[in-house]
């Protein structure tokens, strides 16, 4: 959109306010995390930028903080505690979640907004609060300190995620494909998963994502209910702060960046391709 | 049924409400033979899709047994009913190819993959869109996919096809051209086929009979030919066809002819089809093609007086507005021959019919 030859001197100056505000948007939220990269290749233990590397000499920099990432038990056993809760957490997130939205959308279903309401309440509800009631509660039936518990409390705050988005989903979905398959001999689960379920696809696997990327950034929750066989990648990060101050924790950070690109592009390229199948052009 | 056979599908004292207080459909009896093409026709609102939709078991009746093929099919879930079903919107499955769609209903009941192509193969050609099976049904245009969706819906040879407006969403070319094809398909395959829709010239070109709905009863249940010769009262006089309607009394009725005082005072002859009785009052309806207008009054035909508001050319006949006994919408359609030219707008002149194009039916106000 160019600027039209008509506009006044104010439209002109909003114009070219308009871009200066987006950039600034723009740098606020991502240099934070572009600052880390060039950081988690420092020479020395410090978080600062040194002489050496101001100067772009070699010796400034080194891979040491990622060596003793992959090195450092600490870290390996909390990368392995991450990828053993996420999957799972996003697991039940996924099937819950879905069959949630699914039920929801039906309208003869009585107190669906409150229901729906409820099971969306993790995500607006402060997360301490949350944590702290996961806590007791875990505690009286003895969840609480296991693998199963954190799980669980997870999945709980993935749900959310996967409700918005396959309900936004099924606002587009023809109800009339339904009977057509019944229709056609077909019983309600070859129905589901024949035809209900490859075309809400793309919501479920962006909700999906979206209950992973909770799950490995989570770091309240999980110290509440977890306990120290459960530590995970944020929370080892978060000692890793607060006991060690060891710049490996930037180079756990600039992995975790790439793994999230890396996770984002796939699914948008997933869900294009899918739109596609459909015949239906990616928007 | 006279020969004691049960019909292939029989609506017996079916009702239905949504909300439990008003009757969308009001004690419906209706038997369907097998290969019949019956239409349920109506304005909408009147409850003929939400029959369609109880006999596909989409909805439940809330009163009242249908049943298919001599046995009661109320408590049969859609997808164990084994009827066919084209769906205003098509319904295909747009994450599937022409041919996967086809293939669905093969494959949900166990074919083997060797006959599920045969028969995808048939069903294409039938429909002729043999070329089309590896496309998606969104790079199809309205009626291609309207194509399929019949195909779809005939592919595993269901004795019962149900179709719900199927044409609304095509130009009215290719509308046409889908009703013979729709009705050549019936004839072929033998298949009793129960149509829904609005448009009353697709329900004429394609049943072998017609139930005209309206409030939720069947007016009228009758062959295209009685339905539109005879209508039995005047909702369906008004809704089949073009129609002139005179209101008046009975004066006398004797045999079956009744004798009406127009409320405009004049007073003329008609069949007694549905009538209160001496005294009652009636809708007289008349149609545009039974009329002539003449300046002399002709022996044998019931004359009154019109004066002519409007002649529009159409061709093969021209469409003659008139005003006649206080009604200015009377419609003659004068056929197009040399001496009929001579019509002009503002004449005074006389319109007649034979006593027994009059039918006089319940009183109606227009």
């Amino acid at each position: 959109m160019s600027l039209p030859v008509y506009a006044t001197p104010l439209q002109r100056a909003w114009y070219y306010g308009f871009r200066v505000i987006c950039g600034l948007i723009f740098f606020f939220l991502i240099a934070p995390i572009l600052v880390i990269i060039p950081l988690s290749f420092n020479a020395q233990d410090f978080f600062t930028f040194t002489k050496e590397m101001l100067n772009f000499d070699p010796a400034g920099y080194s891979l040491k903080h990622y060596e003793d990432f992959f090195t450092n038990s600490d870290w390996q056993i909390a990368v392995r505690n991450s990828f053993k809760i996420a999957p799972a957490a996003t697991f039940l997130s996924v099937a819950f979640g879905t069959l949630a939205a699914i039920g929801l959308s039906q309208p003869h279903v009585p107190f669906r907004r409150a229901i729906m309401a409820i099971l969306i309440s993790p995500m607006i509800v402060p997360l301490i609060i949350s944590a702290a009631g996961m806590y007791f509660f875990y505690s009286r039936i003895g969840l609480q300190g296991q693998y199963i518990g954190v799980v669980l409390a997870h999945a709980a705050l993935g749900i959310p995620f996967v409700i918005i988005t396959v309900t936004a989903t099924l606002v587009g979905f023809d109800k009339s494909l339904v009977r057509a398959s019944a229709n056609l001999g077909a019983g309600p689960m070859t129905t589901f998963f024949k035809i209900q379920m490859p075309l809400i696809l793309p919501g479920v696997v962006s909700g999906g994502l979206f209950a992973f990327i909770t799950s490995f950034d989570e770091v309240v929750v999980v110290l509440f209910v977890g306990s120290a066989s459960q530590k995970t990648l944020p929370w080892q990060m978060f000692t890793g702060l607060r006991e060690q101050i060891s710049p490996t924790i930037l180079a756990v950070a600039t992995i975790l960046v790439v793994i999230s690109i890396a996770l984002l592009t796939t699914v948008e390229l997933l869900r294009r391709r899918s739109e596609r199948l459909r015949g239906v052009t990616p928007s | 049924m006279l020969d004691g056979t049960n019909p292939f599908v029989r609506f017996r004292n079916v009702q239905k409400s949504y909300d439990g207080e008003t009757l969308v459909v009001k004690n419906l009896n209706l038997d369907i033979e097998a290969g019949e093409f019956v239409t349920m026709l109506g304005p909408s609102g009147s409850g003929k899709t939400t029959c369609l939709m109880m006999l596909a078991g989409f909805e439940t009746a809330t009163h009242g047994e249908i049943e298919l093929g001599g046995k009661p099919i109320n408590n049969i879930p859609p997808h164990k009913r084994g009827i066919g079903m084209v769906f205003q919107n098509y319904a295909l499955f747009p994450h599937m190819t022409v041919s996967e769609n086809l293939a669905f209903p093969l494959k949900v009941r166990g074919m083997s993959a060797g006959d599920v192509q045969e028969k995808v193969k048939r069903a294409l050609d039938m429909v002729q869109m043999r070329a089309f099976g590896d496309r998606k049904p969104a790079q199809l245009s309205g009626g291609q996919q309207q194509r399929i969706a019949l195909a779809r819906a005939l592919v595993f040879e269901p004795e019962l096809v149900l179709m719900d407006e199927p044409l609304g969403a095509l130009d009215k070319q290719l509308r046409e051209h889908m009703q013979y094809e729709i009705k050549h398909i019936h004839e072929n395959l033998g298949v009793t086929v129960v149509y829904v829709t609005h448009d009353q010239s697709e329900a004429l070109t394609m049943s072998n009979r017609i139930a005209v709905f309206d409030d939720g009863v069947i007016q009228q249940l009758d062959d295209p030919v009685t339905l539109y010769e005879k209508p039995e009262n005047s909702f369906v006089a008004q809704f089949i066809g073009e129609n002139n309607t005179l209101t008046g009394t009975v004066e006398a009725l004797s045999k079956n002819v009744a004798t009406v005082k127009l409320e405009a005072g004049d007073t003329v002859k008609a069949l007694a089809v549905n009538t209160d009785g001496k005294g009652g009052r009636t809708s007289l309806s008349i149609r545009p093609e039974r009329c002539v207008v003449s300046p002399k009054k002709v022996a044998g035909l019931s004359m009154l007086k019109g004066r002519i508001e409007e002649l529009i050319y159409l061709g093969d006949h021209i469409r003659c507005r008139m005003n006649v006994a206080g009604n200015d919408e009377f419609i003659v359609k004068v056929p197009n021959t040399a001496d009929q030219l001579g019509l002009e707008i503002g004449t005074e002149t006389h319109v007649g019919w034979q006593t027994d194009d009059c039918r006089a039916l319940d009183f109606k106000q227009v």
